[in-house]
């Protein structure tokens, strides 16, 4: 019954092991985490000084565009989405995911489709250059040819996503091991089924918004074109439609990673399980209705920005729930600061900054001076940056060792954490300052009075970004010459069915259902 | 080691905080010389932009607390509640009283945010009253401001980057203003109520003045409203801020608040020369002051994508191209018209007949194009009568 995996390449091709197809997402999510960086090394070391020194005006544009388009769609969402893979199975019980071979294409559409948008970069007007949000016209009759590629590319991930989410729903839903019930789900397992739901929303809605596009520019149609009878605002509430529900999207399996890491390294149970697990609906039933928060300043009447403002205002609840429960599970707890809880804990006091100034950015008349200023720009790289990808660091430092059965090096480990969080900081807190001074975001150069904080704002991503190499070399090197770990639970506190298969997780698990004890509450 | 990197590890997240604490301190708003904050928002020079920067700060100084309660229970429990202090983990994991709490003390907290934010609104959404009205139209990559007079003798014209290129690419020292000044500002009276009139000829972008305390976005075939009311008098500088392409930098906003005399005076002053363009209109010129005239128009409408030389970038090389030495009525075409789908914009309604009549003839005869031929103001008017 048992056998291993295939030989050579067709094991990656062809593969349809939860675990294999997890690997590559997370191989290539990283990727293309390096390229997004390198992207943002290009827009931070222009913007080192006042004056143009290494890049035209518009090859910025294109940078800050595939910088944001990168990280969002490649590097953040498959993080993810390979974390899902490799986890959701082992959390629940389940020999793999519900619909193995839709995995396998969910996985591979991917690397053809950002091939083809990084291939805009040599195409003749350049790659896309009109921000990651897409405004039009900009992006329709303004924009270079290379545009259809991008929206290609955009279809492909859209349905990437989309058929990678119907199978979290389905294994989700249908595979949990006898007497898992959804209240004793791991909420990591949680946080994804609400995600997946989002993704199943949305992502056709951003779909429909290319399609739009692809019409207007080729079809004569005038979608987003006040000429001829439609609306570039109309644009704006689309998008947003989709951008907001998908920021939530990156967020929540990042809350999922913390509840699961914070109680292992506090050695005591979550704080209000139930609490989370409904703060988390909230966030995503709330996300649906705040989209036009990002268009404060588009001219929308005052009803409107009213009700946007106190719906986004809402989100403040839910979201102070979850940070309150993080720090009462730290509350009398037997801490103790292993990479993971490090980055868990830099999560922490990152995300509640740029979850205050997200509050402050809620208040739509203060936001008629942050809008679309480096203010902006400082608040969502707090959340995005050290949400989402300081967890995902968390993760794999939690996860690597049950993954590869070899202990990664602790001291490198810390080290990696603390050049992240300091570089971290120097690049991102100073942004904050800019913004309110006046500076617009999106923006090759700048007038004087923001040198001195853009210049300390450079150093700080080389920091940042330098640190990343630390980080690959650190899991190439447990991988291949790390300490073997034989413990099944690979740490004391470690709570969960993914501690109860052998380190290295075989290449199946739970074949057999495991049996769960009904008098444990949850994981 | 182990306690040395815990050890930094509160320092460092003391830094953040006290990071922001310290920023708040500086903060209040100007600086002593009267110059702008470079840490903080500016409160501006109108009554909104005041309460703007006090819900701000109040709003900021609200999270700060907040941020300060939950790091300091944090940071105890990562100073106290540390495995190795030999601590047991106690095993409480829920209380819904507690749960409650957080949810209602947060809830009313907010509420006492939207009572002033409501009311800010509101203010700024007054659009009643104003007593004047100016149409500020967002271009790729410049603005133009218009004057709406009801007798229809509107004055009109464009603001556009002054800051020349040999200071944006490092080869002459950088003024004070760089990237933050124009060829020709707006011009405001002080203590009036001003709505703006927002909207865009190709693209969207956004008007914004931190010190008016107006953005707003310039879409394209809509019009959207804003105002101000200025209570100093002064240069306030604001940018694009909406990206809007290629030269999204490259179009700030500078608006002279000035007394109420001294705008009735320059008002006249425009009045005057908008009367001497008429009469320029009907002058013709010699071949030298066309191209001189030409060469002026040339440096601040077409050298940025055409090339101090002619030889092109953006835009095609004037040099030698079949447009400048071809036929005069396809020049004057994309001259006035522009060429559709493409950078190069339609300027029969940017620059005057005079303006135009001078630069294509500067085109078509500089950069060794020496066509001999020469436009009059009168061709061009009568080209674009058709």
């Amino acid at each position: 019954m048992a056998h291993g995996p295939a030989k050579g390449i067709s094991r990656w091709l062809f593969t349809t092991n939860h675990k294999d197809i997890g690997t590559m997402y997370l191989w290539f999510s990283f990727a293309m985490f390096i390229l997004g960086g390198a992207f943002a090394m290009i827009i931070r070391a222009e913007l080192f000084q006042p004056g143009m020194q290494l890049v035209e005006p518009a090859f910025f544009n294109q940078m800050t565009t595939l910088h944001g388009l990168v990280m969002v769609f490649g590097a953040i969402m498959p993080s993810f989405v390979g974390l899902a893979n490799w986890l959701i199975p082992m959390m629940i019980g389940a020999p793999d995911m519900a619909l193995p071979r839709m995995n396998n294409w969910s996985f591979w559409i991917l690397p053809p489709a950002f091939l083809m948008l990084a291939s805009t970069l040599f195409m003749e007007g350049g790659a896309p250059a009109f921000g990651w949000t897409f405004y039009a016209p900009l992006s329709t009759t303004y924009a270079a040819p290379s545009v259809t590629f991008f929206i290609f590319a955009i279809h492909i991930l859209g349905l990437s996503s989309i058929m990678g989410s119907i199978n979290i729903i389905a294994t989700v839903m249908n595979m949990r091991a006898p007497g898992m019930s959804y209240m004793k789900m791991p909420l990591f397992v949680w946080t994804w089924l609400i995600t997946a739901f989002l993704l199943v929303a949305v992502m056709p809605v951003l779909a429909g918004a290319v399609t739009m596009m692809l019409m207007d520019i080729h079809f004569g149609t005038s979608f987003f074109s006040a000429a001829g009878g439609g609306d570039p605002v109309l644009f704006q509430h689309i998008f947003w439609f989709f951008g907001h529900p998908e920021v939530y999207i990156i967020i929540l399996p990042a809350f999922g990673v913390v509840s699961q890491i914070i109680p292992a390294f506090s050695r005591k149970p979550l704080f209000g399980y139930d609490s989370m697990v409904y703060a988390t609906a909230a966030i995503a039933f709330l996300s649906f209705i705040v989209w036009a928060h990002h268009m404060y300043t588009v001219g929308m009447p005052v009803a409107g920005e009213l009700f946007f403002m106190y719906a986004t205002m809402l989100i403040a609840v839910p979201t102070g729930v979850k940070v309150f429960n993080w720090v009462s599970t730290m509350w009398r707890g037997a801490l103790s600061f292993e990479t993971p809880m490090l980055f868990c804990i830099g999560f922490l006091v990152l995300f509640t900054i740029g979850g205050f100034t997200g509050l402050m950015l809620s208040i739509a008349p203060a936001d008629f001076q942050y809008h679309d200023s480096y203010f902006v720009v400082a608040h969502f790289h707090y959340v995005m940056v050290a949400g989402a990808v300081f967890s995902m660091s968390a993760a794999v430092y939690y996860w690597l060792p049950k993954w590869c059965g070899k202990m990664y090096n602790e001291t490198m480990g810390k080290t990696h954490f603390w050049i992240s969080f300091v570089g971290f900081n120097i690049t991102f807190f100073p942004q904050h300052f800019v913004g309110l001074a006046g500076m617009p975001r999106r923006i090759p150069d700048y007038a004087l009075q923001f040198a001195d904080f853009n210049m300390m704002s450079s150093i700080g991503a080389f920091i940042y970004g330098g640190s990343q190499i630390l980080f690959l070399y650190n899991v190439v090197a447990t991988i291949v010459a790390g300490k073997p770990v034989s413990d099944d639970k690979v740490w004391d506190g470690a709570e969960g069915l993914e501690w109860t298969v052998a380190t290295p997780a075989p290449y199946h698990t739970f074949e057999v259902p495991p049996t769960i004890d009904p008098a444990h509450a949850h994981s | 080691m182990q306690g040395a990197i815990n050890r930094a590890f509160v320092q460092g997240a003391a830094a953040v905080s006290s990071a922001l604490a310290l920023v708040l301190s500086v903060g209040p708003a100007q600086a002593a010389d009267g110059t702008r904050s470079t840490v903080n928002m500016a409160p501006g020079v109108t009554a909104v932009g005041q309460s703007i920067y006090d819900l701000h700060m109040i709003i900021l100084w609200i999270c700060v607390v907040i941020g300060i309660a939950v790091f300091a229970v944090m940071f105890y429990s990562i100073i106290y509640h540390r495995k190795s202090r030999g601590v047991v983990p106690a095993q409480f994991h829920e209380s819904t009283k507690v749960e409650i709490a957080w949810t209602v003390v947060p809830f009313l907290i907010l509420i006492g945010m939207a009572v002033p934010a409501t009311s800010t609104l509101l203010e700024i959404y007054d659009f009643e009253d104003a007593e004047m009205d100016i149409l500020v139209t967002g271009y790729q990559w410049k603005w133009k401001y218009e004057y709406l007079t009801e007798d229809g003798e509107n004055v009109t014209f464009f603001s556009n980057l002054k800051t020349p290129q040999s200071e944006i690419y490092n080869s002459a020292d950088k003024n004070e203003n760089y990237l933050l000044e124009v060829d020709e500002p707006l011009v405001i009276p002080v203590n009036t109520k001003v709505r703006f009139l927002v909207t865009a000829n190709d693209v969207i972008h956004a008007w914004w003045v931190p010190e008016l305390a107006v953005k707003k976005d310039a879409v394209p075939g809509f019009i959207n409203e804003t105002w101000t009311l200025a209570t100093e008098e002064g240069i306030y500088r604001g940018q694009c801020a909406e990206l809007c392409g290629k030269d999204h930098g490259f179009m700030p906003i500078v608006v002279k608040v000035v007394s109420q005399e001294e705008y009735a005076q320059w008002q006249g002053e425009k009045q005057q020369e908008a009367a001497q363009v008429r009469e320029l209109m009907a002058q013709t010129f010699t071949m030298d002051e066309l191209m001189e005239r030409g060469k002026a128009v040339y440096a601040r409408a077409c050298l940025a994508c055409h090339g101090a030389n002619g030889e092109g970038g953006v835009g095609n090389a004037i040099a030698g191209s079949p447009v400048a030495t071809g036929e005069l009525g396809q020049h004057l075409n994309i001259g006035i018209n522009g060429v559709a789908g493409s950078a190069m914009q339609a300027f029969g309604g940017q620059i005057n007949d005079v303006e135009m009549a001078a630069v294509i003839t500067y085109q078509r005869n500089a950069f060794g194009n020496n066509m001999g031929d020469m436009v009059q103001p009168i061709d061009v008017f009568n080209y674009k009568k058709g």
